[in-house]
């Protein structure tokens, strides 16, 4: 089995067709997780003791439970309760709800880790609620935690592929139909590879700049 | 640039006073199992400048926590000015206090603290500009102004823009001095606010506490390790063990012929170090 690269050439604008699915589809899955997951975060800091173990142990269903089966679900049962979205919306809600529930451990650690002197401070002068948090406690909290979150975003590219089961047109998608047409798996699989790891070393770089970046300012 | 000759307060608003008193009644805190005030009383007159000392776990700490509601008292009352602090009426019945009467009570008072709890995310500035803009609605211009005042009064007027982080011990501690007196408190609370400090750095925050102190009619209560520091600051001194009050007079006498054993003994351990 030898390496073609006229063939490898043919091939590139559908990868990178499916690539720009996998990247949009990681893209408003991590905004949806980065959001979600503080306001999970949130919840469980609530002084209603209800709330505070509807979504404990609702987050933690959510991240105890594979991907595929959420997805599943998403896509084949709720369509039979009227509620039915394209197959790349459910792929970006369900990438985005399920990592959340990681997201919210982050946060929460993040959270835990900001000085009970702070919390004093804020009391002493007085500051209500919201601005505690907005002000005092989440940028501090936040600001500790942005390195994990950042590795999330590149753990959440690399489990996109799993949208193949419910049809999105992501990278894996594309490479297999090109495999299945040609029944060449080689050229196609290892491109995959090849555009996941140029992707991800790209993302590191700029994360890694971000961090510095909030670590000296 | 708009005018600052209009702000004629810059100078004498942040040592405002009418302050209140204090009064403990039959105050009990405990942690646990453990009882650190027993029945507590004890009074602070409007204006008074009143120092505790006493060993460490005596309680010292507790009744500047209770006082700024950092801790919740497990009986008896205290009064800050007329009103109860934990307390409030309702229909001629006194029952526990919600947020909003704390909210409103807390602002009589101020805190500064050992480990000066400035907010690192936030430059000199806005630590000093949060609390008067967020809590009290102080216009911006009139927070920065009153800001700067203070900057001046503590000696830091060049470092409004830099971080705490950027600061060495005791100039975080000028900053939350002045962070405290942004809001104009009544009764100041100082917790063992030079423990924290290298040597070299005590006596320029004493000394700016002591300049305060003259200069304002505040009701302070101060918890220190500092004996000489008690003395310059307070009007009188209440010597505490086990969560009561062992002794109590004014600094010359308690410093000077002590009349407990406890109180003796207290001192001589405190100056031998």
């Amino acid at each position: 089995m030898e390496w073609d690269w006229s063939y490898t050439g043919d091939i590139i604008p559908d990868l990178l067709r499916g690539l720009r699915y996998t990247v949009i589809a990681t893209l408003l899955g991590y905004l949806i997780a980065v959001v979600l997951g503080l306001v999970w975060a949130l919840l469980r800091r609530t002084p209603n003791v209800v709330v505070r173990q509807v979504v404990r142990w609702v987050t933690e269903f959510i991240r105890c439970t594979p991907l595929i089966p959420q997805l599943f679900f998403a896509f084949y049962v709720l369509p039979t309760w009227g509620l039915t979205f394209g197959k790349l919306t459910v792929g970006v809600l369900m990438l985005g709800i399920h990592y959340s529930t990681y997201m919210a451990e982050v946060y929460r650690a993040g959270i835990a880790d900001v000085p009970r002197g702070q919390w004093e401070a804020a009391k002493a002068l007085n500051l209500p609620r919201t601005r505690v948090w907005l002000d005092v406690v989440l940028p501090q909290a936040v600001r500790k935690v942005i390195p994990t979150l950042g590795n999330y975003l590149i753990a959440m590219f690399k489990d996109s592929p799993l949208l193949l089961a419910i049809g999105v047109p992501e990278l894996l998608t594309s490479a297999r139909s090109v495999g299945a047409r040609t029944f060449e798996y080689l050229e196609p699989m290892t491109m995959v590879g090849v555009l996941f790891i140029v992707v991800s070393v790209i993302s590191s770089i700029l994360l890694r700049r971000l961090e510095r970046h909030y670590a000296t300012n | 640039m708009p005018p600052t000759d209009t702000t004629p307060e810059k100078d004498a608003a942040p040592l405002r006073g009418s302050a209140p008193g204090i009064r403990f009644e039959k105050v009990i805190k405990r942690f646990g199992s453990n009882t650190v005030l027993r029945e507590l009383d004890f009074t602070v007159a409007p204006g008074e400048r009143v120092t505790l000392i006493g060993p460490s776990g005596s309680g010292k700490t507790t009744i500047l926590r209770l006082l700024m509601t950092l801790e919740k008292p497990d009986g008896g009352l205290i009064f800050v000015g007329d009103d109860p602090l934990w307390h409030m009426d309702r229909g001629g019945k006194r029952v526990p206090a919600n947020q909003k009467h704390l909210h409103e009570m807390r602002k009589r008072i101020g805190m500064v603290f050992q480990q000066f709890n400035l907010f690192p995310n936030m430059n000199v500035l806005r630590n000093l500009t949060e609390g008067p803009m967020r809590v009290l609605g102080v216009p911006r211009d009139e927070a920065v102004e009153r800001a700067k005042g203070l900057l001046d009064l503590v000696g830091l007027a060049d470092k409004i823009d830099a971080h705490p982080s950027q600061l060495s011990g005791g100039q975080q501690q000028r900053v939350a001095i002045a962070r405290a007196l942004a809001m104009e408190p009544q009764v100041l609370l100082l917790d063992e606010v030079t423990s924290a400090l290298d040597p070299e750095l005590v006596v320029g925050v004493q000394d700016l506490l002591r300049d305060i102190a003259r200069q304002s009619d505040l009701t302070l209560l101060c918890v220190t390790h500092e004996m000489t520091f008690a003395k310059d600051i307070s009007d009188r001194v209440l010597m505490f063990d086990q969560g009561q009050i062992v002794e109590e007079g004014p600094p010359e006498r308690m410093f000077g012929e002590p009349s407990e054993q406890r109180t003796r003994d207290f001192l001589q351990a405190v100056l031998a170090t």
